[in-house]
Parts: C-alpha cells; sequence; structure tokens
C-alpha cells in the first residue's frame, strides 16, 4: 500500500530530516510533525557552545529557515506529545487535542536528560541541558567571578565546562570514573582532554560521585561527593547522559531493549513504524553490536534513511559512526569505534596540539581520532570504510601525506 | 555582461589540480577550486556551520564542508548533501592569460 498519511514524533536532528526527506523524495500526502518543544525542528551541538553562550541566536540551530520549513506543507503540531500508540487502530493518542491515524509512522522522539537520584536534586541552580529552553536557562549561570559544579565528565559537561572558562566562571567537573569520557574515547584522549581542561583552568575530580545537593546558610549550593568532600558553587550542570523516549513504543508492545529496536532498514517490529535518532537502537555492523548511537550524525541520516523505508526506497543505514566536539577552540573527530582490544599507532605526539591514533586490525583501520585534525581524518574515513590495507609504519610518519596512504 | 567587472584574483598556476584553496579578493573571502583544469569559485564560508570549504575535501565537481561533511557543487553553489540547506554564492569565472578573474559584483 502506498502511504498517504505519514505521522513523524520528534522534532529534533531525526525528526526534522525525515520530515524533509519526505518531501524531498516526491511525497506529497500529508505529514503530521509532532514535537514536544516550541520550536521547529533544530540541531542541538551549538546548545552547549554558541547558543549557550548567546553568541548565537536560538533560531540559528533550526535546520531549515522559517519561510523553507513553511514551505514543506507539514502539519505541525508543537508542544505536543504523544501518550498511546493504538497499533490496531493505527491511531495516537495526544497531549493536547484529538487523536491523530497514521497510514505509517516515523518515531524520532529522543531522549531526555537523566537526572541524579540523590537528595537535593530539585534545588533551584541545578541544571540538565537537553533543548533550547535549557540552554537560555543554564546561560545565566555561566557568569564571571561564580563557580559552577559540572557533574559528569562526558562530553556535554566538557563542552559546557569550556563554555563556562570562556565566560570567566569557575569550573570544576565531577566525574565518577576514572577518566574523562571513558565510554566514548581511549586513555590517551581521555588525558588529553584532561590536560586541555587544566591548561583553561577547568579543575577535575576523577573517581567522585555525588551523594546529595544542599544548601548552606548563605543560600550557596553545597555540593556533597562520595568521597567526603563538598563543593560550594552557585549552580550546577547535571550532564550525566540521556534516558531514550521508548515508553510509548514499549506501551505499544514493540520491540525494545534500551530504546526502540529497529535493522537496518529502520523498521521496529510492526511494519508500519519506523525509529531513528536517539531513541533507536539498531545492530550496528562497524560496533559488531546493537546500540544506540546518541550522535549528530546518526540522528541525521537515520532519520533519512526512516523517512525513504517508510516510502518503500531502498535503504541500508550502516554509516561509519562519525563524532566530534568542540573545547576551547579544540576540534576533536572520531571516526568508527575506538576499542582498547585493537593495535593502536600513533601519528604525531599524543598529548600534543594535533595527533591522530588509529585503530587497526591487522593493517586495515578500524577508528581514528584526534584533535584538531580535521582534514587528514577525512582521509582516514576513506581508509576505513575502503578497508583498504595500508603500511603502519607509513601511517605513523606525518611526513607522508595521508591522501598518499 | 558588458559591464562586468572583472577581479584578477590568482594565477591558474597556483590552483592545485583538483583541489580548493581559500583567498581574499576586493574584501571577500573566497574558495577557488580547480576540478580536473576547470576552475570555480564560491565564498568561502559554509551556509550551515560558518566552517571554511578551502579546508574541505573537493570530490569532482562537490566540494564537503570540513565540519560536517555537508556538500555543494561548485559549478552552481547548490546544495547536494545535509545538513547543507541553503545555496552558497558561486562567481563567474573568466582566464585570461594565465590568470583567473572573477566578477565578484
Amino acid at each position: 500500500m502506498i502511504a498517504d498519511n505519514i505521522v513523524i514524533v520528534g522534532t529534533g536532528q531525526a525528526g526534522g530530516w525525515a520530515a524533509q526527506t519526505l518531501r524531498k523524495e516526491g511525497f506529497a500526502g500529508r505529514i503530521v510533525l509532532v514535537g514536544n518543544e516550541p520550536h521547529i525542528p533544530y540541531e542541538r551541538p551549538p546548545l552547549s557552545k554558541a547558543v549557550l553562550l548567546g553568541e548565537a541566536p536560538a533560531d540559528s540551530t533550526y535546520l531549515v529557515k522559517r519561510e523553507a520549513f513553511d514551505e514543506l506543507a507539514l502539519d505541525w503540531r508543537p508542544g505536543v506529545r504523544v501518550t498511546a500508540i493504538d497499533r490496531a487502530a493505527k491511531r495516537l493518542a495526544l497531549s493536547v487535542g484529538e487523536p491523530i491515524v497514521y497510514d505509517k509512522l516515523i518515531l524520532c522522539n529522543g531522549g531526555r536528560a537523566r537526572n541524579l537520584q540523590v537528595p537535593g536534586s530539585d534545588l533551584p541552580g541545578i541544571f540538565t541541558l537537553r533543548n533550547i529552553e535549557d540552554a537560555r536557562a543554564l546561560s545565566q549561570a555561566l557568569v564571571a567571578d561564580k563557580k559552577l559544579v559540572v557533574v559528569g565528565g562526558g562530553w556535554i559537561g566538557l563542552e559546557v565546562a569550556a563554555s563556562a572558562r570562556k565566560k570567566g566562571t569557575a569550573v570544576t567537573v565531577v566525574e565518577t570514573m576514572k577518566r574523562l569520557c571513558e565510554r566514548t574515547v581511549p586513555p590517551e584522549i581521555s588525558e588529553y582532554l584532561l590536560g586541555l581542561h587544566a591548561r583553561h583552568g577547568t579543575q577535575v575530580i576523577l573517581g567522585a560521585g555525588v551523594s546529595g545537593f544542599s544548601l548552606n546558610a548563605e543560600g550557596k549550593l553545597v555540593v556533597q561527593l562520595s568521597d567526603g568532600r563538598a563543593l560550594v558553587c552557585d549552580s550546577v550542570l547535571v550532564g550525566i547522559g540521556m534516558i531514550p523516549n521508548d515508553e510509548p513504543a514499549r506501551a505499544a508492545g514493540l520491540a525494545c531493549d534500551g530504546g526502540i529496536i529497529v535493522d537496518a532498514q529502520c523498521r521496529t517490529s510492526d511494519p508500519d513504524i519506523f525509529a531513528a535518532g536517539d531513541v533507536a537502537s539498531w545492530h550496528c555492523d562497524w560496533a559488531g553490536r546493537r546500540m544506540r548511537l546518541e550522535s549528530w550524525q546518526n540522528a541525521q541520516e537515520q532519520g533519512i534513511a526512516a523517512a525513504r523505508s517508510a516510502l518503500g526506497l531502498e535503504v541500508d543505514h550502516q554509516p561509519l559512526p562519525w563524532f566530534w566536539s568542540d573545547q576551547y577552540g579544540v576540534n576533536l573527530q572520531i571516526y568508527g569505534l575506538p576499542t582498547s582490544s585493537q593495535r593502536v599507532v600513533a601519528r604525531g605526539a599524543p598529548g600534543s596540539d594535533c595527533f591522530m591514533l588509529f585503530y587497526l586490525d591487522g593493517n586495515v583501520i578500524n577508528a581514528a581520532l584526534g584533535p584538531n585534525a580535521a582534514r587528514d581524518l577525512r582521509f582516514a574515513r576513506r581508509l576505513i570504510e575502503q578497508r583498504k590495507v595500508i603500511d603502519p609504519e607509513r601511517l605513523a610518519d606525518p611526513q607522508v601525506p595521508m591522501s598518499k596512504l | 555582461m558588458s559591464n562586468t567587472e572583472w577581479t584578477d584574483a590568482a594565477a591558474i598556476a597556483d590552483l592545485p589540480e583538483d583541489d580548493v584553496i581559500g583567498m581574499v579578493v576586493a574584501g571577500h573571502d573566497l574558495a577557488l577550486y580547480n576540478a580536473g583544469g576547470e576552475i570555480f569559485a564560491t565564498d568561502n564560508i559554509c551556509t550551515h556551520g560558518h566552517a571554511r570549504l578551502c579546508e574541505g575535501f573537493l570530490d569532482g565537481h562537490e566540494i564537503e564542508c570540513p565540519l560536517h561533511q555537508g556538500k555543494f557543487d561548485v559549478r552552481t553553489g547548490q546544495p547536494t548533501c545535509a545538513p547543507v540547506t541553503e545555496a552558497i554564492k558561486s562567481y563567474p569565472v573568466k582566464l585570461e592569460g594565465g590568470r583567473v578573474f572573477l566578477a565578484i559584483g
């Protein structure tokens, strides 16, 4: 059956690209775009950087300008949540308004920031960061001579720390693990990030959890650490990951496991329902396992893939994972999924301002990453995707251009 | 086009084959492309993420932005790959006496 009524849930990168792709592929039917935010689809990376700093207006993150969005002729429902999915009737119950029906449903409803389950976590001055309103609220805390404690030494926490230092805010990062970004980068990069933050005056405390928050007699926030220490500050950012919004899908009986399970065609266990972006969990061939990939690239490309798949077009969503982070003017990029079990080749001196690490199986590169090496890493991407057999000695030699490997 | 004002921007020989370079011409930050011997010029700053296209990756007639890997057709400035949605300004090019002239206007 050719669909003529497609509903997309979610107005982030994935949902926005799904909507645009449907039109680009010539779909002329009805598209309902349901989003619990007041904004047209936007990208989140600037929320911890330019938008947080007030260097760019919130609407600069919109995927397309308002006029171009209007030209897509969507039935856009801002500020609305899906409360239930009735798969038999192919109907969605909404938090506002009448239920709506669908022929095909694309779930791109992302996730929400995880909160710390400790006493005092609802005190004023404790923030999380997921959407534009969060960024606006947190930006008020980035003031010179005030003190911010960042709970969580992952990407959100470190980018906010870097932005706060730019405003002259004193920053302490508290991370429970023994190193920064432990889930996503190898030890050499954690070490590099630690040095980078130290050079910019950010204090980092590793291996300590947070056991609670309270207010002292002066009205300042007190962050109680598991090792007995207490940090006094003006505000706190909690950046400890996200929880996928897969509850409506689960309640409707779709296969879920820490996210909505989809295949490489973005299909859920219901042939008329697709999922993409932060909420979707699929078997990533590059990782060799099923996972959610919380990245800008995956949200965009899986959103496009899900839309194409919903139209019956051929899709095989297996992009080489790609991630970047900007901190203190340093651009760190990661291609593939570096794991410590493989052979590592360094190009340039690890710890310097520009170097790369390559993760090899035999003489084939599986992953590459490093700071301030975007152009060379772009060549590395090609080598990874082509599974090219390279000479590790030449790879390690900065005198040999990456284009000649 | 008889009134077009042509600005001498570079020597053809200065444009490496199948690559892109950045330069400021008459106050404009531009990217110049040599795509298999054909020369094209566009604005240098990507319409999406404000990266410099001259640090990007030229593949045939497509320039890939180094920051988010959006792509433009260097002949027309039209976007060809997500995330870019807005065209980048392209400039008429004239080759004469081994030099590259641009109509910046």
